[in-house]
C-alpha cells in the first residue's frame, strides 16, 4: 500500500509539473504584454524599464526558474492589469464561483435524482422517455446557447430575472456572499440553471441506471412481499442504495462544474473566476491565466488523487495489481 | 507518412481477404438496418442537407457577407424579413454591419464543419495509430500509452483546450490542435480495447503465420478490422468538436474575426440580444443546434447497427 501511495503521489507531483512546464512556457511564448501595458507612444526605453521591471527581459529558462521557485512558495506572481498578486486576483473572485457551482451542483441533485428515480420505475413509458430525451439535450447541446436562451426567455422576453452580474452582496466573515440577498439570489437563479443543466444529464442517468438495477434486487422483492407500500420502498430502501454512486460521482464533477463555469460566467457576465480567466487571456495578463490555470491543474490533480486512494483504500484488487 | 495511408484503409472496406468476400451484404443490411429508424434517416437527411449547403455556400448564399462592398450599414440590425434599400430580401435579418444573416450563417457553417471535420479526421487518425501500436506493443509501451490517455480523459475538454488556446493564441488552426489533442485520447482507448480482442483471431494468426512485415499486419489487417468503433466514437465526436469550437470561439478565445464560425456569430449578436435583437444570436445558434442534433441521431442509429452486441 505505501509503495503505491508513494507511487501514485509521485504521479501526481509529474503531472502537476508537465502541467506548469506547459502552461508557463505556453503562455509565455504568446503576444508581448508590454504591448498591452505601455502607452503607444512610449519610447523604447520606457517599454524597456516596463520589460525589467517585470522581469521580462531576462531569458525564458531564468524567468521560468524564478516562476517555479516562487510559485513553490506560493507566489505566482503579479498581475500585470490589477497589479496585485495574481493569487490574491483570484481568490477574491473564487466566493463567487463556489456560490454559483455549489448552488448548480445541488439544484442538479435535487431535479435530477427525482427525475432519474421517476424514470428508472417507468423506463418505457411516456414521462420516462421524454426525461431521457430531454437529458440527450440538455448534455449534447452547447452550454452557452442554452444559457444565451435562458437570457432571452426569462430576462429579455419574460423579465422575470436579471441577465447578469451579481447582484447586491452582503460581507460574511470577509466573504462576499449573495446568497443572503433577495438580488443576490435573483441574479443567481439563471446562471445556477445554466450550469446545472449541465450536470443534470448525469444525474439522471446515474439514477435511472441504479434504479433500474436496484428494483431486481432481492431486497426490493422482499420488501414487496413484506407488503411494504411502493413509496415506502422507492423512497427508502431504493434511494439509499442508488444515493452513494450519485453522490460519488457528483462530488467529482465539482471540479468540472468549477472549470465549466467559465463559459457560464461569460454568458451571465458573472464576476467569478472563469470570467477573470477570460479576461485575462484577452489582456495578456499572463500571471493571472497561469494562476488560474496551475490553481485548477493542482485541483483536479488532488481530487484525482484523492478517488484513487479511496478506491485503493476499498479495493484491494487495485493496490495488488498496481504495487506488481 | 505512415499515418496519411492508414486513412482510406480505415475508411474503406476491410482489406483482410476473410472478411472481404462477404462484406457488400453486410454494408447493404447496415445501411438498411439504419433506414429502419425513421429519427435517423431525418438526421442523415439533415446533415446531407447542411454539408451541402456549407460546401455550396458562395453560390447559394445571398450575398458574400465579407465583402465590405456588399454591406451597408444603413441595413443594420434589420429584423427578418425585412428588405433593403436596394429591394433584397433579408430573410432571417441583418447584424450590426448590415449584414445578411443567412450569409453569414452559411459561411459560418463553412468554418465550424472545417474545422471540426479536419480535426475529427486527424484525431480520429492519430488515435487510431496510437491505439492500435499500443494494443501490438502490450507491455510497457501499452501501459505509458494509456495512462497518457487516462490522464488527459481526467481533465474536462474545455479546461486542456483553454490551456492550449491560452498557450497558442487565437487562430483556425491552434484551434484545430486543440481539439485534435482533446479528442485523440477517445479513439486510442476505443481501437486499442478492440484491437486487443482482434489481435488473437484467427486471419491475424494467418497474417503472422505468413510472415507479412509488421507494418501491414498492423496497419493492413488488423486497424482496419478495428474500423467500426472509430466509426462511431468519431461521429459522436464530430458533434462534441463542433460544439467545443462553438463554445470557445464564443468565449472570443477560438476562430479570428476575419473568419467567423458558428460561435462567433453568436457572441458576436450576444450584446444585441439583450437589447431585444434576438436574430443576430438566434439563427446561428439553431443551426448550431441542428447541426448538432442531426449529428447525434446518425450517430446514435449507427452505435446501435455497427455494435453486433445490439443488432437485432
Amino acid at each position: 500500500m505505501l509503495t503505491y501511495l508513494i507511487q501514485r503521489f509521485g504521479q501526481a507531483l509529474v503531472t502537476v509539473a508537465a502541467m506548469a512546464t506547459l502552461v508557463f512556457v505556453g503562455v509565455y511564448a504568446i503576444a508581448d504584454p508590454i504591448d498591452m501595458l505601455a502607452a503607444p507612444d512610449a519610447t523604447p526605453d520606457e517599454r524597456a524599464a516596463i520589460g525589467a521591471q517585470l522581469g521580462l527581459d531576462r531569458s525564458l529558462p531564468v524567468q521560468f526558474g524564478t516562476f517555479a521557485w516562487r510559485a513553490l512558495h506560493g507566489d505566482l506572481g503579479r498581475s500585470f492589469v490589477y497589479n496585485e498578486p495574481a493569487l490574491s486576483v483570484i481568490l477574491q473572485r473564487l466566493p463567487a464561483t463556489l456560490e454559483l457551482a455549489l448552488t448548480a451542483l445541488v439544484l442538479a441533485v435535487a431535479v435530477g435524482l427525482p427525475l432519474g428515480l421517476w424514470a428508472g420505475l417507468k423506463p418505457s413509458s411516456g414521462s420516462g422517455r421524454t426525461i431521457m430525451t430531454g437529458s440527450i439535450l440538455a448534455f449534447s447541446l452547447p452550454n452557452f446557447w442554452q444559457g444565451l436562451m435562458l437570457v432571452l426567455v426569462f430576462a429579455v422576453t419574460l423579465g422575470w430575472f436579471p441577465a447578469g452580474g451579481r447582484g447586491e452582496t452582503v460581507n460574511v466573515l470577509g466573504i462576499e456572499t449573495g446568497l443572503l440577498t433577495l438580488d443576490g439570489l435573483r441574479h443567481l437563479v439563471l446562471p445556477a440553471v445554466n450550469l446545472a443543466l449541465f450536470k443534470l444529464a448525469v444525474v439522471i442517468r446515474l439514477a435511472r441506471a441504479g434504479t433500474r438495477e436496484a428494483m431486481l434486487q432481492d431486497y426490493v422483492r422482499f420488501a414487496r412481499a413484506k407488503g411494504l407500500s411502493p413509496a415506502r420502498i422507492v423512497g427508502v430502501h431504493v434511494l439509499k442504495n442508488i444515493l452513494l454512486p450519485v453522490v460519488t460521482v457528483i462530488g467529482l464533477e465539482l471540479g468540472s462544474m468549477i472549470a465549466f463555469a467559465v463559459v457560464t460566467e461569460t454568458v451571465f457576465a458573472w464576476p467569478g473566476i472563469g470570467k477573470l480567466l477570460i479576461d485575462s487571456i484577452n489582456r495578456l495578463d499572463r500571471p493571472v491565466i497561469v494562476a488560474y490555470l496551475m490553481l485548477t491543474v493542482c485541483l483536479f490533480v488532488a481530487i484525482n488523487l484523492i478517488v484513487d486512494l479511496i478506491y485503493a483504500a476499498l479495493d484491494p484488487r487495485v493496490r495488488l495489481s498496481e504495487a506488481a | 507518412m505512415s499515418t496519411g495511408e492508414t486513412l482510406p484503409a480505415a475508411g474503406g472496406p476491410p482489406a483482410a481477404r476473410p472478411v472481404a468476400a462477404a462484406a457488400e451484404p453486410v454494408w447493404r443490411a447496415h445501411v438498411r438496418a439504419f433506414l429502419r429508424s425513421p429519427g435517423a434517416a431525418l438526421g442523415l437527411a439533415a446533415l446531407v442537407l447542411t454539408v451541402l449547403a456549407a460546401c455550396l455556400a458562395p453560390w447559394i448564399a445571398p450575398q458574400d457577407p465579407y465583402d465590405l462592398a456588399n454591406l451597408d450599414v444603413m441595413d443594420g440590425t434589420l429584423p427578418p424579413g425585412s428588405r433593403s434599400v436596394s429591394g433584397m430580401l433579408y430573410a432571417l435579418g441583418t447584424d450590426a454591419q448590415g449584414r445578411d444573416m443567412l450569409s453569414a450563417i452559411l459561411y459560418g457553417l463553412r468554418v465550424s464543419l472545417v474545422v471540426s471535420l479536419s480535426a475529427t479526421l486527424v484525431a480520429a487518425t492519430l488515435g487510431s495509430t496510437i491505439g492500435v501500436l499500443a494494443a501490438n506493443a502490450g507491455g510497457r509501451v501499452d501501459a505509458v500509452l494509456m495512462r497518457l490517455a487516462d490522464l488527459q480523459l481526467s481533465f474536462p475538454a474545455i479546461l486542456i483546450a483553454l490551456v492550449l488556446l491560452a498557450a497558442f493564441g487565437r487562430g483556425v488552426d491552434k484551434v484545430v490542435i486543440a481539439l485534435i489533442a482533446v479528442q485523440w485520447a477517445y479513439y486510442a482507448r476505443a481501437i486499442r480495447a478492440t484491437a486487443l480482442v482482434e489481435r488473437r483471431r484467427e486471419y491475424m494468426e494467418a497474417a503472422r503465420a505468413l510472415a507479412l512485415p509488421r507494418r501491414s499486419l498492423i496497419f493492413r489487417h488488423l486497424l482496419p478490422n478495428c474500423s467500426a468503433p472509430v466509426i462511431v466514437v468519431a461521429t459522436m465526436q464530430v458533434a462534441h468538436a463542433i460544439a467545443l469550437e462553438a463554445t470557445l470561439s464564443f468565449l472570443g478565445v477560438g476562430v479570428p474575426v476575419t473568419e467567423p464560425s458558428l460561435g462567433l456569430l453568436i457572441k458576436n449578436g450576444y450584446d444585441y440580444l439583450l437589447s431585444g435583437k434576438y436574430w443576430i444570436s438566434t439563427f446561428p445558434g439553431l443551426a448550431l443546434v441542428a447541426v448538432i442534433v442531426a449529428i447525434n441521431l446518425v450517430g446514435d442509429r449507427l452505435r446501435d447497427v455497427l455494435n453486433p452486441r445490439f443488432s437485432d
